[in-house]
């Protein structure tokens, strides 16, 4: 590798922060707030209380699992912009398993509910993985497509057959004590999911990291064609890639269900899916990024609503921030990408598939690989 | 009788923000950009268009604020996807979220959570009033910006796209932008155009929503109608068109069970199911057709000079 300090991955990402920090200061002025004095709220004050860091680990949860999901597809090239969608799926299963496993100790219905929203989630990822290694059908309008097709189910059950018989409010009816995740410490909502998602980190970060599947799996996204002349079986790894991607955002789902709403909602998650995006681009597709990415995101989270209450920021701040650090990050990351390919070989100009800057089509892709 | 009437009515009533940004979506994808700042795009569009009506008490102001959004949004998409040659989804996405997040932003800022504001919306014109056609008249009473789709934005964008020299440069850029550079044609300015031209037009569909259907902008206004738009690009097979047919087929269906799910006979059916069709029909469809999906040549690749 070449010496290429100043766009080294930290700096970059350290640079897009920056950046991001330097155009949400006018969203802030327009709030007539100082954004020295909002960045310090933003990121340092939910850091002072024990009672506001355990809420930034509460935030952090979600995204931790649907940042991995996204991560580990990204990383094999397949482009899964269905984490929300798959974390729907996750949260229907959970919440659907939580009122039949009442008469299961805690130890038998909790693995129940993690299994079953795992299969769902993989589930709603199976058939754009299928299309894809089958057909070459792009997988990110399929993946895309089948989130909004997610919420109307999640809806359709709300007001059909799952509505709260007594209240008549569109909301399932409470999962049994059993099957909801333990509060970690008393007096706060920092719950099972936590320790959960840190584990799934491990174990993806362990499995891509320091096993032959995630030796092939970033073989595949680096380029399909050379691992499949390396003799990876290159449709077998993506789809697989797609499933387990499926499975870690449908935990979301069961995270958020078990742990925090104890119920199927229709607001049960604004946008987690979404965000695993941002988390895993910000976290440069690696685990321990995609952990302090989540972390920092979660950090932003808290921070924005105290932010709103204190300085009368609105806390769609978030929402801003969130756009922007993904705009930023991946543009920096392909002026990094186009600066090495020029430098590398000037007549390339080529680019990588599983290069988050660029992911390019995979009918592209095979076309020019077969 | 009656009942169809409205019916055909509503669907045309239904159909012009997704007209309006399938065209547009179609223009970004056909010059080889897969523009998922669509829902961002109307979303801000219609907020803009809103809050500028709101604020200057003209619609057409509003309007025009919206189309000078989209023109903004459909160029940050082409700075991030064609100066920076990154990741199209990625960016799309970015954009979306980002976009959401500074119109209910702005929002928040200006109308303080407060009740509901509104302005007067856009009267509904006839210009076939002259004519006696009794009850099947209401059809024809349709918002401007309706007659404007149908009768003025669809042929000319198709008319554009397929018969214009313009319009030959934005379909090769996206088929072959080697090829199209070779010709002497300004890849990265024609992609530009073609987002930026995408972008107004998204954000006028976000706009009829506010300005004409409502007169009012509240949260989740686009509810994924910008993903319906993509969707019905790809049904479409990335022609005009048959984009604008979808529309209509998705808006029957839509205002259809828009009004049976409030009948108490009609109460038990799954309507979620019905509005989920689109989506499904579009993935079923592609499945059908296998490898012989004919995406625009350079979808989803930057081009950069060698």
């Amino acid at each position: 590798m070449r010496r290429i300090s100043p766009w080294s991955t930290p700096a970059l990402i350290g640079f897009a922060i920056l950046i991001t920090f330097a155009i949400t200061a006018g969203p802030i002025l327009l709030a007539g707030a100082s954004p020295i004095e909002a960045y310090y709220r933003f990121v340092v004050s939910p850091l002072t209380s024990e009672v506001s860091v355990l809420e930034v680990l509460v935030s952090a949860t979600p995204i931790l699992f649907t940042g991995a999901a996204v991560a580990i597809a990204f990383r094999a090239g397949y482009w899964n912009i269905g984490a929300e969608g798959q974390l729907l799926l996750g949260a229907i299963a959970a919440a659907g398993l939580g009122t039949v496993v009442g008469g299961l100790p805690g130890f038998v219905a909790l693995p129940i509910m993690l299994a079953g929203g795992a299969l769902a989630g993989a589930a709603w990822a199976f058939v754009p993985a299928l299309l894809r290694v089958r057909f070459g059908i792009d997988e990110v309008v399929t993946t895309l497509l089948l989130n909004p097709v997610a919420l109307l189910l999640v809806n359709g059950l709300l007001h059909g057959p799952w509505r709260d018989p007594i209240s008549g409010f569109p909301e399932s009816q409470r999962i049994a004590a059993s099957a909801e995740f333990p509060t970690l410490i008393d007096r706060s909502r920092l719950h099972l999911g936590f320790p959960i998602a840190l584990v799934v980190i491990a174990i993806a970060w362990y499995v891509l990291a320091r096993t032959p599947a995630g030796l092939r799996l970033r073989a595949v996204g680096l380029s399909p064609g050379g691992a499949r002349f390396a003799g990876v079986n290159v449709s077998r790894t993506l789809f697989m890639a797609a499933l387990v991607s499926g499975a870690i955002a449908g935990l979301a789902g069961v995270s958020e269900v078990a742990g925090i709403q104890n119920r199927l909602t229709g607001g049960l998650s604004p946008g987690y899916g979404y965000t695993g995006i941002v988390v895993a681009t910000l976290g440069t597709l690696t685990m321990p990024g995609v952990l302090l990415a989540a972390l920092f995101l979660g950090d932003l989270t808290v921070g924005a609503s105290s932010a709103s209450r204190a300085l009368g920021i609105p806390s769609q701040i978030g929402a801003i921030v969130q756009g922007a650090l993904l705009l930023t990050t991946v543009a920096l990351l392909a002026l990094r990408r186009n600066r090495a390919s020029r430098a590398a070989d000037p007549g390339a100009g080529g680019s990588v598939a599983g290069d988050v800057a660029t992911g390019e089509a995979p009918v592209a892709a095979e076309t020019s690989s077969a | 009788m009656s009942f169809l009437i409205d019916l055909l009515a509503a669907s045309l009533r239904n159909a012009t923000p997704l007209v309006y940004g399938t065209v547009g979506e179609t223009y970004a994808e056909r010059s080889g950009v897969l523009n998922l700042g669509i829902e961002g795009t109307m979303y801000a569009g219609a907020f803009a268009g809103f809050a500028t009506a709101w604020a200057t008490g003209s619609p057409l102001i509003g309007l025009l604020a919206a189309i000078i959004v989209g023109v903004l949004s459909g160029a940050l998409m082409a700075l991030m996807t064609v100066t920076f040659g990154a990741n199209q989804h990625v960016s799309g996405i970015g954009l979306t979220i980002g976009l959401i997040g500074l119109s209910e932003f702005v929002n928040r800022l200006i109308f303080q959570g407060g009740e509901l504001q509104r302005i007067e919306p856009m009267p509904a014109v006839s210009p076939f009033g002259a004519l006696e056609l009794g009850e099947a008249g209401v059809i024809f009473e349709q918002y401007g910006l309706t007659w404007l789709a149908f009768l003025l934005v669809v042929p000319a964008a198709w008319w554009v796209l397929q018969r214009s020299s313009f319009g030959l440069e934005i379909r090769a850029v996206g088929e072959n932008p080697e090829a199209a550079d070779a010709a002497g044609i300004n890849v990265a300015r024609t992609r530009y155009a073609a987002l930026m031209i995408g972008g107004a037009l998204m954000a006028i569909g976000g706009a009829f929503i506010t300005l004409a259907l409502l007169g009012s902008f509240t949260l989740d206004i686009i509810a994924g109608r910008g993903w319906v738009c993509v969707a019905l690009v790809i049904f479409g097979r990335w022609r005009i068109g048959r984009g604008v047919i979808g529309a209509l087929l998705f808006s029957l269906v839509f205002s259809l069970q828009f009004r049976l799910r409030i009948l108490p006979e009609f109460a038990a059916l799954p309507f979620e199911l019905l509005l989920a069709l689109p989506y499904l029909v579009v993935i079923a469809a592609l499945a059908l057709s296998g490898r012989n999906v004919a995406y625009p040549g350079a979808y989803l690749k930057p081009y950069r000079r060698s």
